[in-house]
């Protein structure tokens, strides 16, 4: 048991910690920290730019495999990328879904016209994506889905209506994908299809979600007789829940240190504000930095767990399955903390009419932590059905 | 990334749980805690001949095994989870971490191999008082010309009725905090030693009280320097602390696992209760309690075994030490307070078992400071960016 990376992942380090120093600067000095959680809007322009820079480094989909344009990086030099992107301050990722989810998903189940399609705008940083799965109807029930998709043999072509909701960057991005039901008479997870949508066309409506933020990083997508080619779909129809799952299940906990290390920037934060304005003196607010702290900590810890693989039996992952249940309760806890650290300064913004400062605006998000992904109630029904192996709960 | 158990690793910790699975049962942890010893002395004997844990992290050169606190750790976390009634943790935990800091090497080549022999130790810092830190140690010694005078109490002290060989902590007269602190060691029948067994309420760890009048104690049964051995007395704390949080990791495991298993066979309202959602969650945070803990408390094992070679990373000890044991102790008391209210009117029976689990968190949790304790610890290293003390 070792708490270090290899000297070889270490010399990986180096050299994105370099590449960053080197290009994270002049004209992108501005977007550093910026177009993160609860910051999305900002800086887009910029942020798509720095996608190109990204790319022209070769520095996007870096855990994509050689063949495919990556450079089939391991999980652990995906995990130290992601931390030290974070350190450097690098701006929120306007690619990260295609990267993290579209391309993964093609590359395990799409065809080769597919990769060859879709996979280069990707990389490049030029091709933006969205994700399609949630619905009004279907948010922890996600099977639930209604939208509808059904091939038109005149024009050759999946005609998609229904309604998608909370899609971030749905207006910036190129595409979508959808699962929606081909199989007019099922339910549940199974008749569903996996599509590729085209963003810019008649069938497709953006609308901006008016969060409790007052900003509106989540959009309301309607799709009225949206089409997309005979080629757009991913896998047969009916295999749509199993290609959405395997989607899922590319997130491998590679992010997990990058997350972190904005946490760690926001606890430094609440402690900066505390040692300021002498909340530190303050026994319960001591307490109660010291136990985010020690969260904090732990989390790191229960990552490399997780990365070094093998639960007891070699299977099972028990600290993989906590970790969003323990993530999410822990960053809502700094949320409030960061405010009760302020204390009446809290409730001051920095401007009207509504302009949130850092901790303010990380306090609301956070109330979003424990619901997006899988609430925490969710998540505590996996953990006891799958690691304690208690009886399911009923299904209608 | 290799923050996992090796293969050798992981047999170490089959190996224990297999062998405590057998000789650890419910009766005989009963039988063990309501004896005034505390344990079953063949046992003990058969743990040190046969499976010499005794001698586990003890350097090959004194006879030991010479394995690290990784390994330690991972047997540890098994005793926990089976209650194991042993003198391991006051002899090991205690006795052999003070002799690897602080003991010169001729202490260490004298008193080591006793306890691969199967001597058992501990260590008495605390006086009544009951304080975990410095100002806690409150026993007095006075320099006699040839050597020091031992005059007060220790209390608190794991095993002390019953240990074969004392470590002390002891302070100079009018010295007050971190100062004019010596250690010592010294057999448990010396004169002027008298020693009071407590009755405790978690009667699976034995607490005793240690008098000390006029003891007479030589310059070579002082380890480490003259008032001077604090940092090496908070390292040998510290070690301990990580210890202590072992079992109550295996503890908190044990009390989720027991509760689980009764759930699943309960029924009311003509289902299993396990299948109820109030009780599902609960059970959830519970494995969520218990696998942090864990993740902490496997960080701390590593910087132990840094502290132990001396390298860079063993700075971290005081905070690794203190985030183990806050997480870990809160962890525990909360699995077992879970566990009591989730088996219902039989968690406050005497029969089950649950309840000798709730109360061991509670003695672990106070044993070397509670969360709030360690909490103000780590406060202290991150607000006021000082030195744990």
């Amino acid at each position: 048991m070792k708490l270090s990376f290899s000297a070889a992942d270490e010399h990986f380090r180096e050299e994105i910690a370099g590449w960053l120093r080197d290009n994270l600067c002049g004209e992108f000095e501005a977007i550093r920290g910026r177009g993160g959680p609860g910051d999305e809007h900002m800086y887009v322009e910029e942020r798509k730019a720095w996608e190109t820079r990204l790319a022209e480094g070769g520095w996007t989909c870096i855990g994509w495999p050689e063949a495919y344009g990556g450079r089939g990086a391991s999980v652990e030099q995906q995990v130290i990328f992601n931390e030290e992107y974070a350190r450097a301050g690098g701006p929120g990722r306007m690619g990260h879904i295609g990267e993290t989810l579209t391309g993964p998903t093609l590359i395990a189940f799409g065809t080769d016209e597919q990769k060859k399609r879709y996979l280069p705008g990707i990389l490049a940083g030029k091709e933006l994506w969205c994700q399609g799965y949630s619905e009004p109807s279907a948010g922890s029930d996600l099977a639930n889905v209604k939208t509808k998709a059904h091939f038109d043999e005149a024009s050759r072509q999946w005609k998609i209506s229904g309604q998608k909701v909370w899609t971030s960057l749905a207006h910036e991005s190129e595409y979508c994908f959808v699962i929606a039901r081909t199989d007019p008479g099922s339910v549940g997870h199974k008749g569903l299809g996996f599509f590729l949508v085209a963003v810019e066309q008649p069938g497709v409506e953006v609308r901006p979600i008016q969060q409790m933020t007052g900003t509106s990083e989540f959009n309301e997508v309607f799709f009225d007789e949206a089409v997309c080619s005979a080629d757009d779909i991913v896998g047969a129809p009916g295999d749509g829940w199993k290609v959405a799952m395997g989607l899922l299940g590319f997130e491998r906990g590679v992010s997990t240190l990058g997350q972190q290390m904005l946490f760690q920037n926001e606890l430094n934060e609440v402690i900066r504000v505390a040692r300021e304005n002498g909340a530190h003196s303050d026994p319960a607010i001591r307490q109660r930095i010291a136990d985010a702290h020690i969260g904090l900590r732990i989390m790191r810890f229960n990552s490399m767990r997780m990365l070094s693989g093998g639960g007891d039996d070699g299977s099972l992952q028990k600290e993989a399955m906590i970790y969003k249940l323990y993530w999410s309760s822990w960053h809502r806890n700094l949320g409030k903390l960061a405010m009760d650290v302020l204390g009446p300064e809290s409730e001051i913004l920095d401007g009207g009419p509504y302009e949130l400062n850092r901790l303010q605006s990380m306090y609301l998000f956070t109330r979003a932590d424990t619901i997006y992904g899988g609430t925490n109630q969710i998540q505590r029904n996996i953990i006891a059905e799958r690691a304690l192996g208690m009886p399911r709960e009923p299904r209608g | 990334m290799e923050f996992s158990f090796t293969d050798e690793q992981q047999m170490i910790r089959d190996t224990a749980e297999g062998f405590l699975a057998e000789v650890s049962t419910s009766e005989a942890v009963r039988a063990g805690m309501a004896t005034e010893l505390g344990y079953d002395p063949q046992l003990w004997q058969r743990v040190c001949s046969e499976m010499f844990w005794q001698a586990i992290h003890i350097p090959e050169e004194y006879g030991g095994m010479g394995l690290g606190y990784v390994e330690l750790v991972a047997m540890l976390e098994q005793m926990g989870r089976h209650l194991f009634c042993s003198p391991f943790y006051s002899t090991v935990c205690l006795g052999v971490n003070a002799l690897l800091i602080a003991g010169s090497e001729t202490q260490k080549s004298e008193y080591l191999p006793r306890i691969v022999e199967g001597k058992t130790a501990t260590l008495a810092y605390t006086g009544a008082k009951g304080r975990w830190d410095a100002a806690g140690v409150e026993l007095a010694c006075t320099e006699t010309g040839s050597g020091y005078a031992l005059n007060g109490i220790c209390r608190y002290v794991p095993d002390g009725h019953s240990a074969d060989l004392l470590v002390v902590a002891a302070r100079a007269p009018g010295s007050e905090g971190e100062e004019g602190i010596s250690l010592f060691i010294l057999p448990a029948d010396a004169d002027g030693v008298s020693r009071v067994w407590l009755p405790t309420m978690d009667q699976t760890r034995k607490q005793a009280e240690i008098r000390f009048d006029q003891v007479q104690v030589a310059l070579e049964q002082r380890l480490g320097g003259a008032g001077d051995a604090w940092p090496q007395l908070a390292t040998i704390i510290d070690l301990a602390t990580v210890a202590i949080a072992s079992d109550q990791v295996g503890g908190a495991q044990q009390a989720l696992d027991s509760t689980v298993e009764y759930l699943k066979e309960r029924v009311q309202f003509g289902r299993t209760i396990a299948s109820y959602q109030a009780v599902k969650h609960k059970c959830a945070d519970m494995m969520l309690k218990v696998e942090a803990a864990r993740s902490g408390l496997y960080y701390a094992a590593c910087i132990a075994d840094e502290a132990l070679s001396e390298s860079p990373l063993g700075a971290e000890l005081p905070e690794a030490a203190s985030l183990a044991k806050a997480y870990c102790s809160d962890a525990y008391f909360f699995n077992a307070g879970c566990g009591i209210q989730l088996h219902g009117g039989v968690g406050f029976t005497e029969e089950y078992d649950i309840q000798l689990y709730f109360k061991r968190a509670k003695s672990t949790e106070t044993f070397l400071g509670d969360g709030t304790y360690h909490r103000e610890r780590i406060a202290r290293l991150v607000l006021d960016g000082e030195a744990a003390a």
